[in-house]
């Protein structure tokens, strides 16, 4: 077994309100090997786009830092290289895809140029190389018309292309590790099923190692081996897709998946009402208490989970679960 | 060949900057600014080779009117004929009002930008600076610099542009606050972009159109200020520019009220086209005025 490209070790990152600091990611550990890709779930404001933001070292500067905890990426910890360090490593060892293919892109120059700018940047091309390059990037991301759609505007182009482009940025330099930010929530559902079979197949070809955040456990299944389920800022359950949805653990992921109406082998006649999860997230200033943060949406709560932020428990080889009533 | 290019339209959206074209020559004003502009750059270069007779020399009688003795504008006060003066006296202007614009749009702009990527400390240091100059008496500051240093042109220059960035500076460091928030940026810092990259080449392209337009009326506002600072004796003794011979007529405006008012008119028809321009460009890079 190879060592992991990136290691997250015990990460906490701590963001400033009005009400003082409060921990939106709590003690995050997980690992990511080669060629892999894991899949972070969970509710809006879980803390799910802070872990990539603070894996890229991008969090918001002033209101927000990484408080403890390592980042190691293939053994060089992220979370203390200097900036200049990091340049080097943004969009040429791990790249990220944002959310919104619409505004991702650079208005003012066209898509070639800012494909072409960062080979120049990170492989050190010249124009005419870094040109030619582009246009292979560009046909390996399935856009028609390559040798005229190059020199397009971000603003004539559809979503979906918009999108392609920006994994073609990210993909430009053969990055270890991609992290995309649920890529696909702009884009309408076939867009999604090509975005994602595009990711599928660069995957193969590149062996990059994707870290892929989403709230659709549709998409989960289809794209991920692992996967970490959060909860407010804290990992709730970690396993192989396989295990995780076939056989969830903490009610929190039984009740997420239970609220997805596809997931069903067959469908019956008359469907049954989905399953909701009572309450929403706790707010940001109950962030860090000592006491599972879900108990007041859980069923199953006791009076443990009231006085003590509960551990891992391990379930089966790789399958694990923060919750003190596993089993029960 | 009308055909081909609607044909064209159809089939390919339009670059951004045929669509700024396109909605300039819409606005007839600032196309016909435009022109008057193009004729009085034209005249500044090429001018004084047509016209050669020295604007300094005495070449006639002292106060002929216009139009006597082939002397189109006539002459001045010490005989110098105007017509020279007026055609030599553009590339002043011009000059003057083209590098001050200049200089304070490089200043505004690297004041403006790194107040505005930065934000912090460097942001309340660089704006309580530039509320400094704000608050200055243009003209004195102006009037003091060139009277410490010397009536030359380069002095004149700096001391125009000195006084003239800070609006150049507050609109730049606005645009960058509100570009830096944006997703492009992130994702370029996302692919290594360093903070000067960000600031000059993603941000500042994106923050252009405005610093443009207010670029363009400085020029014709820069034009003004010499005009106003040669009045006062303030320029260069040994160059001719248009305030200058207002300023040296001035005494006589009674007697021969044309040795003032054509120069002035000269700058009056400058600076009017120029902001026409500015206007234009105005409207034509904003893109909520576009397709109406």
């Amino acid at each position: 077994m190879m060592a992991p490209i990136l290691k997250v070790e015990n990460l906490s990152v701590e963001l400033k309100t009005k009400e003082g600091t409060s921990p939106v990611i709590d003690n995050l550990s997980f690992e990511l090997n080669a060629g892999e890709t894991l899949s972070f779930v969970g509710e809006s404001g879980c803390g799910k786009s802070m872990t990539a933001l603070g894996i890229m070292g991008l969090l918001p500067e002033k209101i927000s830092r990484v408080s403890s905890g390592r980042i190691l990426f293939q053994g060089e910890d992220l979370a203390s290289v200097t900036q200049k360090r990091l340049q080097e490593i943004r969009g040429n060892e791990i790249s990220m895809i944002f959310q919104e293919p619409m505004t991702s892109l650079n208005p003012v120059y066209t898509i070639g140029e800012q494909i072409g700018e960062i080979l120049r940047r990170h492989k050190g091309l010249n124009r005419k190389q870094s040109f030619l390059q582009a246009l292979d990037l560009i046909e390996a991301v399935q856009i028609p018309d390559t040798k005229n759609k190059i020199h397009s505007y971000p603003f004539q182009l559809s979503g979906g292309q918009r999108q392609r482009v920006m994994i073609a940025m990210a993909l430009a330099c053969e990055p270890k590790i991609l992290v995309a930010d649920e890529p696909t929530t702009a884009l309408d559902v076939t867009v999604q099923a090509q975005i994602f079979d595009l990711l599928k197949e660069l995957r193969v070809k590149t062996n990059t190692a994707i870290i892929l955040i989403t709230h659709d456990m549709g998409v989960v299944y289809e794209m991920a081996q692992k996967m970490i389920v959060m909860y407010a800022g804290r990992k709730v359950e970690e396993g192989s897709v396989n295990q995780v949805i076939k056989s969830p653990a903490h009610p929190y992921t039984q009740g997420l998946i239970s609220c997805v109406p596809h997931l069903t082998e067959k469908q019956p006649e008359v469907r049954e009402r989905l399953l909701e999860i009572p309450g929403i997230v706790p707010g940001l200033t109950s962030f860090g208490l000592n006491k599972c943060l879900f108990e007041s949406r859980c069923h199953k709560s006791v009076e443990k989970c009231l006085s003590s932020k509960p551990d891992s428990q391990s379930i089966s080889t790789g399958h694990q679960a923060n919750c003190w009533n596993l089993g029960k | 060949m009308k055909e081909k290019e609607n044909k064209e339209k159809e089939e390919k959206p339009r670059h951004p900057l045929s669509e700024v074209f396109d909605m300039y020559i819409r606005n007839f004003s600032a196309v016909c600014a435009m022109f008057v502009l193009i004729v009085i750059i034209i005249l500044a270069i090429f001018g004084p080779s047509l016209y050669p007779t020295d604007p300094f020399e005495m070449v006639w009688m002292p106060f002929s009117p216009p139009g006597q003795e082939g002397f189109l504008l006539g002459t001045d006060y010490l005989g110098r004929d105007l017509m020279a003066g007026l055609v030599h006296g553009a590339r002043v202007s011009i000059l003057v009002g083209i590098s001050a614009a200049f200089m304070s749009v490089v200043i505004g702009i690297t004041i403006g930008a790194l107040a505005g990527y930065y934000r912090g400390t460097i942001e309340e240091i660089l704006m309580r600076l530039t509320e400094f100059f704000q608050v200055l008496p243009t003209l004195l500051f102006s009037m003091v610099i060139v009277a410490l240093f010397g009536a030359s042109l380069p002095m004149i220059v700096i001391a125009i542009g000195l006084v003239s960035w800070t609006a150049v500076a507050r609109i730049t460091r606005a645009e960058f606050l509100r570009i830096r928030e944006l997703e492009f940026v992130m994702a370029s810092r996302a692919s290594g972009a360093s903070d000067f990259r960000l600031i000059f080449s993603v941000i500042l392209p994106n923050a252009l159109p405005p610093i443009i337009v207010q670029a363009a009326l400085m020029v014709g506002s820069a034009i003004l200020f010499e005009a106003g600072l040669s009045f006062l004796g303030l320029s260069d003794p040994n160059i001719v520019s248009w305030g200058q011979i207002i300023g040296s007529n001035r005494q006589y405006i009674l007697d021969a009220s044309y040795t003032v008012t054509v120069p002035g008119l000269a700058i009056f028809v400058t600076v009017l086209a120029i902001s026409l321009v500015g206007d234009g460009l105005n409207d034509a890079l904003n893109p909520k005025l576009r397709r109406r």
